[in-house]
C-alpha cells in the first residue's frame, strides 16, 4: 500500500515537474546569451491559451501543441523586438511581456473556460513500462515528458561540446568582444529568445493539454516565475535544472503526499508551499555568491547594439 | 531609398521622456480600435464605451478617483523602489497583506465603538503591508536574494493566505459558507465624501503620498541618495551613501504605503474581506510608474488612466459583451509601447539616403 | 605593391568628425606606426579596416584591388588581424575556445589539434601560451598574446595593433618587439598604433600621424626626432614637456602598515602585506599593469571596502573600519578611475554630481539640499578648471573625457582634501586637459596635501610623482624617491622582482 503510493507520487513528481523543466531550459538558454527575459509567466500562459483553442477548435491535441508553440515564439518576438533590436530594459519589457500575456491570454481565452477537451494521452513505452515500480515512474508518461529528458540531452551536449554553445555562452559574457570577432550578436539574442519562447510555449500547452486538460485564467499560477529562480538555482546548468525542477515537483504534490498519510490541511495553506520553497531556494543560492559569480553570464540583463 | 537608423543622443531628452507616454497611449488606441474591428465592434463606438463613457456623469468621475486612491498610493511606494532600481513587484502582496491585517484587527474590534478604532485599524494594514515588505528587504540585504522574484513568491502566498483567511478562520459564520468576511462595523469604516458616491477619504491620503514622495524626491539629500543609488550603484558605494539603509527604507515606505492602501480598500469600498480585494492594483501600479515617468505629479495622472481601463473594462463587460479581462490586454500593451517609445528618449531615428558605402549610427566611440 | 592602401576615408559621427580624407599606406613587411593622440581617429581608422565600423566616404585597395570590408570575419578572410586595445576576450572560456570562435568551423573542428596548433605557433614567435588555461586566469601580457597568436593562426597578412604596449611593463614590451620584427621579416605587414614615441622609434619603418581626424604628416621615424613627431601630433601651440620640481615632503598623513586582503570576488586581486606613506606635500606614484591589486587597494583606502581598523592610518587615527563618508570627514578626495559609473553618475547633471561627494559640506543642511549652494558649487568648479560643457544641467555622459575627468578632480579639489588619491589621472585624456589636471596635482602638494596617484602611465608618473613603487600581484614593491628609481628598475618591480639596486642612478 505504501509502496503504491511512493509509486504515485513519484510519477506525479515527474508531471509536475515536466512544465518547469522546459521553462527552465528555455529561460536558460535565453540567458547564457545574455538577456534576461522575466516573462516566462506571459509566454506560458499564451501557450496554455492558444494550445486549449486550437486543440478545441481543431479537435487534435497535437495542433494544439503547435499552435502552443507558435504561441510562445509570437510572445519571444515581442520581447526580442523590443529589448534586442530596441534596446529596452529588460527588466521591465520582461514584466511587460507577462502583464500583457496574462491580459491578453484572459482575453482571448474567456470563451474556453470551464470547456473539457481530452487531453493527450500518456505513451507507456512497450516493455520499459512494464518493469515493476521503475516501469511505472519513468516510462508510462506522456509524450512530452520524455521530449523534456529529450530536450535536456540536446542542450546539455551543446553547451558541453559544440560551437554554438560556445558562441551562445561568448555573446553572453562580452557582446562587445563577440561582436569584434564577427560573431553575429543580435541574431544569436534572437535565437536564444526565440527558443526560449518555444519552450515557454510548450510548457504551457502541457498545463492545459495534458496536465490539467482545460483552460483557466491565469492558470500557470507563477510556474514562469519559478522556473527563472530555477535557472539562478541551478547556476545556468542543464543537469541542475532537472534535478531542481523535480524537487519543486516534488514540493508541489504535497498535498498527495500528506492526503496519503492521513493529514487534513487546507489547500490554500499547502498552495503556498512551492512558492515558499522557492524562496527558500532564492536565499541558498545568494548565500554562496562567489560561486553565483563565477556562474552567472557576465553581461546578463545588459542590451547590447553594435556600433557600425 | 532610404534607410532609417538609430543614432544615440549625446544626451537624454527631456521632450522626448514627456512625449513618450503620449505616443504609447495613441498607439495603445489605435491598435485598441484594430483589435474591436477584427472582433466586428464599431472601433470609435467601442473606444467611445472603454475610455469616453465612463467618464460622462460625476459618479463615474468619483468612481475614477474610488481606484485613483488606490493605484497612486501603491505607485508612489514602487516609485521609491525603481528610482534606486529596486524591483519591487510584491505592491499587490503588500497591498494584500495590508487588507488582511488590517481587517483582521477591524474584526477583533468587531464590538468596539469609538473613532479610535479607525486609525487603528489603518495603521495595522500599513503596519502589515510594511512588515510584508520587510521581508524582502530583509532577503535582499541580508541573503542577497533577487528582490524581482522573492515579491513575485510573496505575492503569491499573500494570496494564498487571503483564501486560506477568508474560507476559514474569518469567515463571516453567518454568511452562508461565502468565502467572506463579516460586514466591519461602522467605527472601522473610511467615512464617505458624499452620502451618494462610494467615494471616500482615502483619495487624500494618496494625494498627501503624491505631496511627501514629491518634497522627498526633490528637497531632501535622502532622496537624492535614493536617485544615486538607482542610477549607479557604484558611485553610490564611492559617495559612501549606505545601500543596505536605502534599501530597507525604500522598501518599507513601499510597503506602509502599499499597505494603507489596501486597508483603505476593505475598509472603504468594499467594507469587508472577500477573494477580490485587489483587481491587480499592485501590478498596475507598476505601469503607472512607467507612464508617470517616475515623477509624482505624472504619477497621478498615469493612475487615473489605469483606473479607466479598470471601468472601461466593467463598461465593455456590460455594453459590448466582451471579457473584462479587456482591462489586463489594455495595460500590457500600454506599457510594450511605453517602453518603446522610450527608446527616443536617447535614441533619434535618422534618414539617411543609402551611399554606396552604407553609413549608419553610433555613439560615443568619436573619441576613439 | 603595397599591402593595404587607404583613400580619402572620412567617418562622421553626431557632433564630430572622427576621420576626414584620411589616407594611409603599408607596404608589404612593413612596420608601419599610426600615431596620434587621445581622440586624434586612430581607432576609429583602425576599425574601419577591420570592418567594425563601415566609413562614410573613402576607398580602400587590398593588394591593388578595391574592396569593401564587409565585418570582422571578412577581414579575417583577407587576411587581416586585430589585436584590441581592450581584449576581445571571454574570460570563463579556455585559451583554446577563445581561439575556436574566431576561426573557421572547419579550423576548429578539432579541439586537439587546435590546441597543438596554439602551442607550435605560441612556441614559434615566443609567446608561450597554455591552450587549457581559462583566460581570466591569465596575465595582461598573457592575454594580449592570445590576442596575437588568435591572428597568427590564420596565415595575417596584415596585423593591427591598437595601443598594445600599454598594458605592458617594459620588459615585456621588449618581448613583444621581438615577436613583431619576427612577423615583419616573415613578410607580415604590421600596423602599430600608437602615442608613445619613443616606442615608435625604436620599432616602426614608416609613419603616418593623425591630427584631429586629419593627416597630419608621415615620416620615417627613425630619422626623426621625439620632438618633431610630438608637434606632428599636437600641433605648435601646446607646449610639450611639464618640468616640476621634487618636493621632500612634511609630517606623514596616510600610513598604511601590514594591509592584507581577501576579496569575496573570484576574479580580484589578493593584497599581501601592503606598507607605505604618503606625507603631506608630497605624491606618491604606484606603477604597475592592471589587475594587480590596484583596484582593491584604492578601495581599502577610499573607504569603499573596510579592513583591520588600524591598518590604515589618516593623520594618526586608524580609519580602516570607517566608511567613505566618514573618511571624507577626515579630508579625503578621491578621483576613481572609471569616471562614468563611479565617479560620476552618466545619466545625472553636473550640479547633481557636485552634490554626490560634496553633500557634506554647505550644500545640505539638516538632510535638506541647498539647491542655489549646490548650483553655485558647480558653477565654481566649472570656472576654475575650465571644464567645456553646456552648463550646470548638462548630464555628465555628455561630456568628453576630458572635461568630464577636470571636473571631477575640480569637485574632489575644491572641498579641500587632505588627501587626494588619483587612479589614472589622466588616461584618454587630451593633452590639454592632461597638463592643466597635473598641473593641478602639482599646486595641490604644494599647497601641502598628500596626493597618491595609481597610474599606467610611467611617463607621468615620472613627471609628476616625488617618490614612485610598483604594484605586482597585490604587493608592493620598494619605494624610493623618483630619481633615484631607473626605468629598468621600475620594470622590474612591476614584473615582481622586488630587488633594489641601490646605485642604477640613471634619472630619468
Amino acid at each position: 500500500m505504501d509502496f503504491e503510493l511512493l509509486t504515485n507520487i513519484l510519477f506525479a513528481t515527474l508531471r509536475t515537474g515536466t512544465p518547469l523543466i522546459l521553462i527552465a531550459l528555455g529561460e536558460m538558454v535565453c540567458e547564457k546569451s545574455g538577456v534576461l527575459n522575466l516573462g516566462q509567466e506571459g509566454m506560458v500562459l499564451m501557450g496554455a491559451a492558444l494550445g486549449f483553442i486550437a486543440a478545441v477548435v481543431t479537435g487534435h491535441a497535437g495542433l494544439g501543441i503547435i499552435a502552443a508553440i507558435l504561441a510562445g515564439m509570437m510572445m519571444s518576438v515581442l520581447f526580442a523586438f523590443l529589448a534586442v533590436t530596441l534596446v529596452s530594459n529588460q527588466v521591465a519589457t520582461g514584466l511587460a511581456l507577462t502583464i500583457f500575456g496574462t491580459g491578453l491570454s484572459g482575453f482571448l481565452g474567456a470563451g474556453y473556460v470551464g470547456m473539457a477537451i481530452e487531453g493527450i494521452a500518456p505513451f507507456p513505452i512497450p516493455f520499459l513500462s512494464d518493469i515493476p515500480v521503475i516501469g511505472k515512474v519513468l516510462f508510462s508518461h506522456d509524450p512530452l515528458v520524455y521530449f523534456s529528458w529529450l530536450m535536456f540531452g540536446l542542450i546539455f551536449w551543446c553547451f558541453r561540446s559544440t560551437r554554438l554553445g560556445l558562441t551562445i555562452r561568448a555573446v553572453g559574457e562580452n557582446p562587445e568582444a563577440a561582436n569584434a570577432i564577427g560573431i553575429p550578436v543580435m541574431k544569436v539574442r534572437y535565437g536564444a529568445i526565440l527558443f526560449g519562447g518555444a519552450m515557454a510555449g510548450l510548457a504551457g500547452a502541457y498545463l492545459s493539454l495534458v496536465y490539467t486538460p482545460m483552460w483557466s485564467e491565469g492558470m500557470a499560477a507563477g510556474r514562469g516565475w519559478i522556473a527563472l529562480a530555477l535557472v539562478v538555482f541551478a547556476s545556468w546548468k542543464a543537469e541542475r535544472i532537472l534535478l531542481g525542477a523535480y524537487l519543486f515537483g516534488a514540493a508541489s504534490i504535497m498535498h498527495l503526499v500528506l492526503q496519503g498519510l492521513g493529514f487534513e490541511a487546507s489547500p490554500n495553506l499547502l498552495a503556498m508551499l512551492p512558492y515558499g520553497a522557492t524562496i527558500i531556494v532564492l536565499v541558498v543560492i545568494a548565500s554562496d555568491a562567489a560561486k553565483a559569480k563565477l556562474n552567472t553570464p557576465l553581461a546578463l540583463g545588459q542590451p547590447y547594439r553594435p556600433q557600425v | 531609398m532610404l534607410n532609417f537608423t538609430l543614432e544615440k543622443r549625446p544626451s537624454d531628452s527631456k521632450t522626448m521622456s514627456y512625449l513618450s507616454p503620449i505616443f504609447a497611449i495613441v498607439l495603445t488606441l489605435v491598435s485598441g480600435g484594430l483589435l474591436f474591428t477584427l472582433l466586428g465592434k464599431d472601433p470609435f463606438h467601442a473606444l467611445y464605451t472603454f475610455f469616453i463613457l465612463p467618464l460622462t456623469d460625476i459618479y463615474g468621475w468619483t468612481e475614477l478617483a474610488v481606484k485613483v486612491a488606490p493605484l497612486t498610493l501603491c505607485a508612489m511606494g514602487l516609485m521609491l523602489c525603481f528610482k534606486a532600481k529596486i524591483w519591487n513587484i510584491g505592491a499587490e502582496g503588500q497591498f494584500i497583506l495590508g487588507g488582511l491585517g488590517g481587517g483582521y484587527i477591524a474584526l477583533e474590534l468587531m464590538n468596539a465603538e469609538g473613532f479610535w478604532v479607525l486609525p487603528l485599524v489603518l495603521l495595522f494594514g500599513a503596519l502589515s503591508g510594511l512588515l510584508w515588505a520587510a521581508l524582502t528587504a530583509l532577503l535582499k540585504t541580508r541573503f542577497g536574494a533577487n528582490e524581482i522574484l522573492t515579491t513575485i513568491m510573496l505575492n503569491y502566498i499573500a494570496l494564498n493566505w487571503l483564501l486560506y483567511s477568508v474560507h476559514g478562520p474569518l469567515k463571516d459564520p453567518d454568511g452562508f459558507n461565502f468565502p467572506e468576511s463579516a460586514l466591519f462595523s461602522e467605527f472601522a469604516t473610511l467615512p464617505v465624501l458624499s452620502d451618494d458616491y462610494r467615494l471616500n477619504i482615502s483619495i487624500f491620503f494618496a494625494l498627501f503620498a503624491v505631496a511627501a514622495i514629491w518634497a522627498l524626491m526633490s528637497k531632501t539629500l535622502l532622496g537624492f541618495q535614493i536617485s544615486v543609488l538607482g542610477e549607479d550603484k557604484a558611485a553610490a558605494r564611492f559617495a559612501g551613501f549606505k545601500a543596505e539603509r536605502l534599501t530597507w527604507f525604500a522598501l518599507l515606505t513601499c510597503g506602509a504605503l502599499a499597505g494603507l492602501a489596501g486597508v483603505s480598500e476593505v475598509t472603504g469600498s468594499i467594507g469587508q474581506l472577500n477573494p477580490y480585494i485587489s483587481p491587480g492594483y499592485g501590478y498596475a501600479a507598476i505601469i503607472v510608474v512607467f507612464l508617470g515617468r517616475m515623477h509624482p505629479v505624472g504619477i497621478l495622472f498615469a493612475s487615473m488612466l489605469l483606473a479607466l481601463t479598470y471601468l472601461g473594462g466593467e463598461m465593455a463587460q456590460m455594453d459590448l459583451a466582451l471579457p473584462k479581462s479587456l482591462t489586463g490586454l489594455f495595460q500590457g500593451m500600454l506599457l510594450f509601447y511605453l517602453l518603446a517609445c522610450d527608446l527616443l528618449i536617447s535614441y533619434r531615428i535618422v534618414r539617411k539616403p543609402s551611399a554606396r558605402l552604407t553609413s549608419s549610427s553610433s555613439s560615443n566611440s568619436a573619441q576613439a | 605593391m603595397n599591402q593595404i592602401e587607404l583613400y580619402n576615408i572620412t567617418k562622421r559621427y553626431p557632433g564630430c568628425i572622427a576621420n576626414q580624407a584620411v589616407e594611409l599606406k603599408v607596404g608589404t613587411g612593413e612596420i608601419h606606426a599610426l600615431l596620434g593622440e587621445n581622440g586624434a581617429g586612430k581607432s576609429t581608422l583602425m576599425k574601419i579596416i577591420y570592418g567594425v565600423v563601415k566609413p562614410d566616404e573613402g576607398v580602400v585597395r587590398w593588394e591593388d584591388e578595391i574592396i569593401s570590408v564587409k565585418g570582422p570575419s571578412h577581414a579575417r578572410d583577407l587576411g587581416i588581424g586585430m589585436v584590441f586595445q581592450h581584449f576581445s576576450l571571454f574570460e570563463t572560456l579556455t585559451v583554446a575556445e577563445n581561439i575556436a570562435l574566431s576561426l573557421p568551423k572547419a579550423e576548429s573542428a578539432s579541439m586537439d589539434i587546435l590546441k597543438q596548433r596554439i602551442i607550435e605557433v605560441s612556441e614559434h614567435y615566443g609567446m608561450k601560451l597554455d591552450p587549457n588555461r581559462h583566460v581570466h586566469s591569465l596575465s595582461i601580457g598573457e592575454q594580449q598574446r592570445v590576442e596575437i597568436v588568435r591572428c597568427l593562426l590564420q596565415d595575417v597578412k596584415l596585423l593591427i595593433l591598437d595601443e598594445p604596449t600599454s598594458v605592458l611593463t617594459p620588459q615585456e614590451v621588449e618581448t613583444l618587439f621581438k615577436t613583431l620584427r619576427i612577423l615583419s621579416t616573415e613578410g607580415c605587414s604590421i600596423l602599430f598604433i600608437s602615442h608613445k614615441l619613443d616606442e615608435v622609434r625604436a620599432l616602426c619603418d614608416q609613419a603616418t600621424i593623425l591630427k584631429a581626424g586629419k593627416v597630419s604628416g608621415h615620416c620615417i621615424p627613425k630619422d626623426t626626432t621625439t620632438e618633431e613627431l610630438a608637434r606632428l601630433m599636437v600641433g605648435d601651440d601646446t607646449p610639450l614637456t611639464e618640468d616640476y620640481k621634487k618636493a621632500e615632503g612634511d609630517h606623514t598623513f596616510l600610513t598604511i602598515s601590514d594591509l592584507s586582503y581577501e576579496s569575496d570576488d573570484p576574479f580580484a586581486c589578493t593584497l599581501k602585506n601592503i606598507s607605505l606613506e604618503v606625507k603631506a606635500g608630497e605624491i606618491l606614484g604606484i606603477a604597475g599593469v592592471a589587475g594587480n591589486g590596484q583596484e582593491e587597494l584604492l578601495n581599502l583606502i577610499s573607504g569603499e571596502d573596510t579592513s583591520n581598523k588600524k591598518t590604515v592610518l589618516f593623520d594618526g587615527k586608524a580609519v580602516g573600519h570607517l566608511t567613505p563618508e566618514k573618511r571624507r570627514i577626515l579630508g579625503l578626495g578621491f578621483v576613481p578611475e572609471e569616471r562614468l559609473g563611479r565617479g560620476a553618475v552618466p545619466n545625472m547633471s553636473l550640479q547633481e554630481n557636485g552634490l554626490l561627494t560634496g553633500y557634506q559640506g554647505e550644500l545640505t543642511a539638516n538632510g535638506l539640499i541647498k539647491t542655489n549652494k549646490v548650483k553655485d558649487f558647480a558653477h565654481r568648479i566649472i570656472d576654475r578648471f575650465n571644464v567645456k560643457s553646456s552648463g550646470i544641467d548638462a548630464q555628465a555622459k555628455s561630456l568628453s573625457g576630458g572635461n568630464l575627468q577636470k571636473y571631477i578632480i575640480g569637485r574632489e579639489i575644491l572641498q579641500n582634501p587632505k588627501l587626494l588619491v588619483c587612479s589614472h589621472p589622466t588616461w584618454g585624456v587630451d593633452i590639454g586637459a592632461a597638463i592643466l589636471i597635473r598641473h593641478e596635482l602639482i599646486k595641490l602638494r604644494d599647497e601641502g596635501c598628500s596626493v597618491l596617484v595609481v597610474s599606467e602611465d610611467i611617463d607621468e608618473l615620472y613627471s609628476i610623482s616625488d617618490r614612485i613603487c610598483a604594484i605586482c600581484d597585490g604587493e608592493i614593491s620598494p619605494i624610493a624617491p623618483t630619481h633615484d628609481v631607473s626605468i629598468n628598475q621600475l620594470g622590474m618591480w612591476m614584473a615582481g622582482d622586488f630587488t633594489f639596486i641601490q646605485d642604477s642612478k640613471e634619472a630619468e
